[in-house]
């Protein structure tokens, strides 16, 4: 029999439809990957063997009885810990909320259950979905599976790596200002940042309301696009949700095939910033899709430059408001109840106790931001920002069908190299942060190599709604990258000895 | 001039209910005015008659029916609360009066 | 500590009052403003709780759609424009009753705003009648309710821990804010409790919510400053510093706390001192305040719009819609009724204060005449409400057993004191007027036949009294007929044993 792990989600989902293996033996065979694997890797804060075994053997039930299940039933997937699952340890990588156990299950959860997708478990990332390295979880970094001195990316770096690392060929993560797609782009696989209010956020703990946005993480195009297509669509429970259907998807992940299309560069996201190799790896992809028939356009975002300013205004502002509840009060952490303090110093002792340093400068600076004297300076003006990018987007698509750009500007740093520099650390954002202020889909695939042999991504920006335009680029890339290397490029990658 | 100083920090982590001890107030003022200063620019960027964009849906007029939907398990939500007595959630003595 | 306070007199001679009014009314949906959960008062603590009301991370709120329609249509019954665009804001602040520790209100974006409301208050020349000019009228949800235990009062104050209930978090809130209000001078606490009297019977003529106060789906906040009086043709003096009392939770403390701030306030200002700028706490007991939260540069609430929901657009037709189901105006109705009724503005008034409007309206339909109906409710059982402590409509007689009762007064069957006696009987749930009448024999003696004899006894017992009739002394008859009424307990018809006593003695001479 085939190693479950190494076969693709699209693979390994007809494979149980046909009965070759069964939804149990490919939990199994990831549960023993990660066993083997996630000492050295830490991708995971919490696995739910029970759970998910159960899950796994009511599929293989149904799959017996004859019933016809979706693409993606009985497929292993990591969650990643920012969404509830109900009885399910969720802590969103912070010491706040250590051991609580939601009451209800995120809209996303529940949509993968009717995909008859398997849950295996939590994800590790930066606490409240604050980074971009993983280092700021409460529980300790998730490692680079390409090398282990190496950060995964973040804030979803534990979904990432248990993606690259074939400890699942599926994973949620959640993009605020680039936490799928950087993450995606460092590790060597596939991420997509769907069009704001397509995935529901109902049960993702709130970093930035008006840019989170739930997405897939997979190793290939396809299997990202049959993660996506389950997960997408109105959810009447999300006042922001578009009630409108899905993009073809998956369809268009089929269907790689770039003639014709016009395809922008933004000169706004290359050369200076950009690490060399970074920069080459993003030329000869610009060269493969002029073969491949696509016709290439410059486009300028003269906004573009402000975009990180903006967003480090307007996501920690969000984020002051949207952690407030976490009080000690209700649920989590509660320090100092011991019958001298009042329940406002105990608030401020939970709060300070139950918080990381990242968490807590954001949260001052979102204070900051939004209080008065300075609203109009710094929140109000970084709105107005948001209008120019969004303005600078609609000239672009006007002109081209997709923008590119390399994904980060640099390949996966060194672990503990930006902890004391904090706008070093928020550059890792720089090109992936417009698409999050337009509420734009984006997609970061991997693009090859740089010369320490670590993946760079290759950014797709498309306009809202056409998620489907990002699938069919990508997949071209992907086919035609591929070709020229042998064999996809997580395949380079061996961790802890094995594969 | 820095963009923020350190009883502005202090004033903020109070707004923000954090209890910080004076070495870490010391530390964050740092890191804030390195940070504000380098997001200050924004204030100089957009016109006026620029309109803010605070959300990038142009969706309005989202409702629901007014229906009843079944409420959670009290058991099942005070099982995770730090500390409950009588159905309800207890904390500790409020000293502020309410808003 | 008590606060020195001036004579009201006095007060006015130096001093005008302004005032401002925050009115809190809770919805009387079926489910919360953001989320499912029933807002029926009185559950089990904890019981009406979900992840949304309880701000568990991850939920989203989704706005209750009558919700929407009640505040459009306060919005208009409030003579206000209806904001085309407008949208929710958090309102940031730490509370252990506030389940997300922000609000979610409606800042400089209200769906209503610039309205007015004319309320009545009389005077010994007659009513007169004020203008109060409405800000604004916003949606926003209200907290948890705290149960503090310990200490020796159950107050804040003393206090070893509180013990938190959300069931009330997320109910939808209307807060309707007036403009400063001034000139009412010396009639300023009567207008206070004029406005919110007034606003109660609009809100209840809407159908939007019960509006009572004991149960406090109706909170008023009550904002007094004063400044000195200036004389005519001179610059109006700048307004003072105001107060805030909070949670005045009856019509008549309204009255008494803005009384009460007045003289507070001049013998503060009067004293050289100043008013600090706070909020101050009403006792029922005494009719006082007390100082509460002073109101610091620390409150800032960093207002910013709610990146959850999206904004209210309401189309013009819709509001058309809403507009075609508002009621008449509780002023328009009260002329209308005065007019039909021939009351006197005094009489209506009265009416409307006791909340008896709609309740003499069902009797008046149920065939008594307007005076009998205002009689017997704000007679006979207006005084009942008030010894039971229960408002009338909750007294448990009917606008209908009502009608039926003054019908068998009008048939001559009863008279007045039995038809106490039946209403007692109906009180106590023995059935209709006609039920009570029959089993408890109820019904009176007008049969002479049968009187007479009762007539002949008292005569022959009272021959003193009997010979100053005969004399022309006609008034000295009272004796004669008591006696009788208490022979025949009270079932006797008083004027036919009048009738019957004079015949006999004026027969005999």
């Amino acid at each position: 029999m085939t190693d479950p792990t190494t076969l693709t989600a699209a693979e390994l989902g007809g494979a149980i439809a046909a009965g070759d293996i069964t939804a149990v033996e490919a939990a199994e065979a990831h549960y023993a990957r990660i066993d083997a694997v996630d000492g050295a890797i830490h991708a995971f804060l919490h696995l739910d063997r029970e759970g998910a075994l159960a899950q796994a053997a009511d599929i293989d039930r149904r799959v017996a009885a004859g019933e016809r299940l979706g693409p993606l039933a009985g497929v292993p997937l990591a969650l990643k810990d920012v969404l509830v699952q109900r009885g399910v340890p969720t802590t969103a990588g912070s010491r706040m909320l250590e051991g609580w156990r939601p009451p209800y299950d995120a809209t996303v959860v529940t949509r993968l259950r009717e995909a008859g997708v398997v849950i295996l478990g939590k994800t590790n990332m930066d606490e409240f979905a604050m980074g971009s390295s993983t280092e700021h979880s409460a529980y300790g970094p998730t490692r680079n599976p390409w090398n282990t001195d190496r950060i995964p990316g973040g804030s979803g770096g534990g979904s990432a790596a248990a993606v690259s690392a074939f400890m699942a060929p599926l994973a949620i993560g959640t993009d605020t200002g680039g936490s799928i797609r950087q993450p995606a782009a460092v590790t060597g696989s596939v991420g997509v940042k769907p069009t704001y209010g397509s995935v529901s956020r109902r049960g993702l703990i709130a970093f930035s309301s008006s840019l989170d946005q739930a997405g897939p993480c997979a190793r290939t195009v396809l299997d990202t696009a049959l993660l996506h297509e389950a997960i997408a669509g109105h959810d009447p429970l999300d006042s922001t949700s578009i009630d409108a259907p899905v993009p073809a998807v998956v369809a268009a992940a089929r269907h790689a095939d770039v003639r014709g299309m016009r395809v922008g560069i933004v000169r706004e996201l290359t050369g200076e910033g950009y690490q060399p190799d970074v920069q080459a790896r993003f030329d000869e992809s610009v060269e493969l899709l002029r073969e491949l028939g696509a016709e290439i356009v410059e486009v300028h975002c003269p906004n573009f430059v402000h975009a990180l300013a903006a967003y480090y205004l307007i996501a920690p502002s969000e984020a002051s408001s949207n952690l407030a509840r976490f009080d000690g009060m209700r649920y989590g952490l509660r320090v100092g109840d011991d019958g001298t303090h009042s329940a406002e110093e105990v608030m401020a002792l939970s709060r300070a106790a139950g918080f990381g340093a990242e968490v807590k400068r954001r949260i001052m600076i979102g204070t900051y931001a939004l209080s008065s004297g300075y609203y109009d300076a710094y929140y109000g003006q970084a709105q107005k920002v948001r209008t120019l990018i969004t303005r600078d987007f609609e000239a672009a698509f006007a002109r081209v069908d997709v923008l590119i750009s390399p994904t980060t500007p640099t390949t996966a740093f060194r672990i503990g190299e930006r902890l004391d520099d904090p706008m070093a650390m928020y550059r890792a954002d720089l090109a992936t942060i417009p698409s999050n202020l337009a509420g734009n889909s984006a997609m970061s695939i991997p693009a090859g190599l740089d010369s320490d042999g670590l993946p760079v991504g290759l950014q797709i920006m498309a306009p809202a709604l056409a998620d489907d335009r990002l699938y069919r680029v990508g997949a071209a890339v992907e086919t035609a990258l591929n070709a020229r290397w042998g064999g996809p490029l997580l395949d380079k990658l061996t961790v802890g000895g094995t594969r | 001039m820095p963009a923020i100083t350190r009883a502005e920090v202090e004033h903020l982590a109070r707004l923000a209910r954090l209890a910080l001890p004076d070495d870490e107030l010391e530390h964050y003022a740092g890191q804030l005015d390195v940070i504000l200063s380098s997001v200050a620019s924004i204030s100089e960027v957009a016109a006026a008659d620029v309109p803010p964009t605070s959300h990038p849906l142009p969706l309005t007029n989202v409702f629901r029916p007014d229906e009843i939907r079944p409420s959670l398990d009290t058991d099942e939500v005070l099982a995770q609360a730090p500390a409950a007595a009588d159905g309800r959630f207890r904390v500790p003595r409020i000293l502020d009066e309410e808003q | 500590m008590t606060d020195a306070v001036l004579a009201y007199d006095e007060v006015l001679e130096s001093y005008d009052p302004v005032l401002g009014l925050e009115v809190h009314v809770e919805l009387g949906t079926a489910s919360k403003m953001f989320c499912g959960c029933s807002t029926e008062f009185g559950a089990e603590p904890n019981t009406q709780v979900c992840p949304v009301c309880l701000g568990l991370p991850g939920s989203l709120p989704v706005v209750n759609a009558v919700a929407v329609e009640s505040a459009i249509r306060i919005g208009l019954a409030l003579n206000c424009s209806i904001a085309p665009w407008s949208r929710f804001a958090r309102k940031n602040y730490f509370y252990p009753d506030m389940p997300k520790d922000f609000q979610t209100s409606q800042y400089d974006e209200p769906i209503a705003f610039d309205g007015w409301l004319d309320v009545e208050v009389p005077t010994d020349d007659g009513v007169r009648t004020f203008r109060v000019e409405i800000e604004r009228a916003h949606m926003e949800e209200d907290t948890g309710k705290s149960l503090h235990v310990g200490g020796a009062t159950g107050r804040i104050h003393g206090a070893d821990f509180s013990l938190v209930d959300y069931n009330r978090a997320g109910i939808p809130l209307i807060e309707i804010v007036t403009k400063p209000l001034a000139g009412a001078g010396e009639l300023a606490p009567e207008v206070a409790r004029a406005y919110v009297t007034e606003l109660r019977e609009l809100l209840v003529g809407l159908g939007i919510s019960e509006a009572r106060m004991d149960r406090g789906q109706l909170r008023c906040d009550a904002n007094v400053s004063l400044r000195p009086r200036w004389a005519e043709g001179e610059e109006p003096t700048p307004l003072g510093t105001r107060t805030e009392t909070k949670n005045v939770n009856s019509f008549r403390s309204v009255e008494r706390a803005v009384r009460f701030e007045m003289c507070r306030h001049a013998a503060v200002l009067s004293g050289g001192g100043t008013i600090l700028q706070e909020t101050r706490h009403f006792h029922e007991n005494d009719g006082t305040t007390t100082s509460g939260r002073i109101k610091s540069d620390a409150e800032d609430y960093r207002y910013f719009p709610e990146p959850d929901l999206v904004p209210i657009a309401p189309d013009p037709e819709w509001i058309e819609k809403l507009r075609g189901t508002l009621p008449e105006s509780p002023a328009e109705r009260r002329r209308r009724l005065s007019e039909a009724w021939g009351f006197s503005d005094k009489d209506l008034q009265a009416a409307v204060n006791a909340g008896a409007v709609d309740l003499i309206t069902a009797t008046v339909a149920a065939g008594t005449t307007p005076d009998a109906a205002r009689k017997w409710w704000l007679g006979e059982l207006a005084r009942r409400a008030n010894e039971t402590g229960a408002d009338l409509d909750a007294l448990g007689v009917s606008p209908v057993q009502v009608a039926q009762l003054q019908a068998l007064v009008d048939a001559g069957r009863i008279n007045d004191k039995l038809a106490r006696q039946v209403l007692d009987g109906v009180l106590l749930g023995e059935g209709s007027p006609e039920d009570v009448v029959v089993a408890r024999g109820l019904e009176v003696v007008s049969d002479t036949g049968a009187l007479g004899a009762a007539v002949d006894a008292a005569i022959a017992a009272r021959p003193d009294v009997a010979e100053k009739i005969r004399g022309g002394k006609v008034a000295a008859v009272g004796a004669l007929v008591g006696a009788v009424m208490k022979a025949t307990r009270g079932q006797a018809d008083a004027a036919t044993v009048k009738d019957l006593i004079l015949a006999r003695l004026t027969a005999d001479s």
